[in-house]
């Protein structure tokens, strides 16, 4: 698990790599259906760690593809600054090719015009950061979910992305190594300063890893809130039970 | 590489070892246990006919078959049968798969494709194709088109048909992967959707070699100047039972190793696949 991390964490250094997003009177509906995303107005800083809550069917899902450019927005528009650097997503699950080692798999984020020699060399890199560096040569079949889902956080990683989107990546993961693998994503998006959005179901998960949390109703922004406490965090710290207290009486308010 | 032969020869070496503690040289006699049925079917039938309970003028002995064997390899007359019969096979399923790949490839990755013909290729599969041998040999005497066209039919719709669900049934997830990587659909092509199909190709090469023996000893018993099925019938006409024993076996034989290339070829290409590793 402990990886070397090459990269400074300061603040100049952070700001350069991160992609910063502008959204402006977002909409988007799906065959005459109803919105899904509502104008929405939204604007997240390079290098900020959004986390994105709500219930299943609020959007918070499309709205992550939107962004991506995985769906065509039906109105407004959204603005990347930096759109030509890489953007990554990491899925719920971890969507590995059974048939490809897993140095072969972790290549699969790499550009396709860079030589065999440096793709293999890069991906090894990044499968010592994510501490499964010895996998390297193994198939996907003989790995555990957890280790898996980490190979799917290499592949994402590899291209050193500028936008690193995370759909529910942790979802299927056991507690235990729900928390290593928070740790360890949040290390590396220190190390490395990308943007990053995660979509969760877990209010816990959101505060104990983010700058900032958007709650989404009914494809809108409802709460817009910073986490101001201080990393590393501490877990069953007071200040983030109570803002996940806030957060989930906000959910469950409006549900009933 | 070397770490995944590790592990595909592990289960293999721990019954090894079951078997037979002592190390080298090591006599696997696990490995002899399929033949052990077929052995035993061989020399009761010995047995039997030695001790006089069978006739040996409709059944021979495995002895007589032998000797009929020896006889045929010493005129030559048997390779040259065999050798036809294979090549004949083997061209045969070559057309007849080609296409089967080629339009299971075209139908899986076109909906217009599909649209425009798999009506029709399921509509001349439900015609059994050795009904056709009356109309083939009108059209073809008993040449050799006559075997090729029968065999390629019949392979066809097994490679057709199981190549087709093979790229159907592919992960729509890991395309979506694909796609939002950066693959173009010549990259999705040959790393996601080809390597996803490959286990059912398999499936559907494998039935086909079946319909291939099938089709080429109805075709060869029924009209034909050579081959091994042809041998077996010219050997009806004089009695020779030992001859037709013969070719039957050889059938058996050369359906089974066309099985096992199957099998080799399956855990080369599908080691990634832990159904496949050890089989």
């Amino acid at each position: 698990m402990t990886a070397a991390l090459r990269l400074a964490d300061t603040p100049e250094h952070r700001a350069n790599r991160g992609l910063a997003i502008h959204v402006r009177g977002l909409s988007k509906s799906f065959e005459n259906g109803p919105s899904v995303i509502r104008g929405l107005d939204l604007t997240i800083p390079a290098g900020q760690f959004v986390a994105v809550v709500g219930r299943s069917g609020c959007g918070k899902s499309t709205l992550l593809r939107l962004i991506l450019g995985l769906e065509e927005p039906s109105a407004g528009r959204i603005a990347l600054n930096g759109s030509e650097q890489t953007k990554r997503i990491m899925f719920q699950e971890p969507r590995l090719l059974p048939w490809a080692r897993v140095a072969d798999n972790v290549a699969v984020g790499l550009s396709r015009d860079i030589g065999k020699a440096d793709r293999k060399a890069r991906a090894l890199d990044v499968l010592r950061e994510v501490g499964l560096a010895e996998k390297a040569g193994q198939w996907p079949a003989t790995l555990s979910g957890g280790q898996r889902q980490r190979v799917a956080l290499a592949r994402a990683l590899v291209s050193r992305p500028a936008l690193l989107a995370l759909d529910e990546p942790l979802g299927a993961l056991d507690a235990l190594t729900r928390i290593e693998m928070q740790a360890m994503i949040e290390r590396i998006w220190e190390a490395q300063g990308f943007t990053a959005i995660l979509v969760t179901h877990d209010v816990a998960e959101a505060v104990a890893m983010a700058d900032r949390i958007l709650v989404i109703e009914e494809g809108a922004i409802a709460l817009d809130v910073d986490v101001d406490v201080p990393r590393p965090r501490r877990r069953g710290d007071p200040a983030l039970a109570e803002l996940e207290g806030r957060i989930l009486d906000r959910l469950l308010r409006n549900g009933a | 590489m070397a770490d995944s032969a590790a592990i595909r020869s592990l289960p293999g070496r721990a019954r090894t070892l079951e078997a037979a503690p002592k190390p080298a040289p090591r006599f696997d006699a696990g490995r002899l246990l399929p033949w052990l049925l077929p052995t035993l079917v061989i020399v009761g039938w010995q047995a039997a006919a030695s001790l006089g309970l069978v006739s040996t003028r409709f059944m021979p002995t495995p002895l007589d078959v032998a000797a009929a064997g020896w006889r045929l390899a010493q005129t030559g007359e048997l390779f040259e049968n065999l050798w036809v019969s294979f090549a004949r096979a083997a061209s045969g399923f070559l057309i007849g798969g080609g296409i089967g790949l080629f339009f299971g490839l075209a139908n899986g990755l076109s909906r217009l494709s599909e649209r425009l013909t798999d009506t029709s290729l399921q509509m001349v599969r439900n015609v059994p194709h050795l009904s056709l041998i009356p109309l083939v040999i009108l059209w073809f005497g008993i040449d050799e088109e006559a075997k090729l066209f029968l065999v390629a039919l019949g392979v066809f719709f097994p490679i057709y048909a199981n190549t087709l669900h093979g790229i159907r049934s592919v992960d729509p997830q890991l395309i979506e992967m694909g796609r939002v990587y950066g693959m173009n659909r010549r990259e999705l092509f040959w790393r996601v959707v080809l390597p996803g199909a490959l286990p059912s190709i398999f499936v559907g090469v494998r039935y086909a070699l079946g319909i291939m023996w099938l089709t080429l000893i109805v075709a060869e018993t029924i009209s034909a100047n050579s081959g091994l099925g042809y041998m077996a019938m010219q050997a009806r006409e004089f009695m020779l039972v030992d001859v037709v024993v013969l070719a039957i076996l050889i059938y058996a034989a050369l359906g089974k190793l066309a099985d096992s290339l199957t099998r080799t070829l399956e855990r080369a290409c599908l080691s990634w696949n832990p159904a496949y590793r050890n089989t």
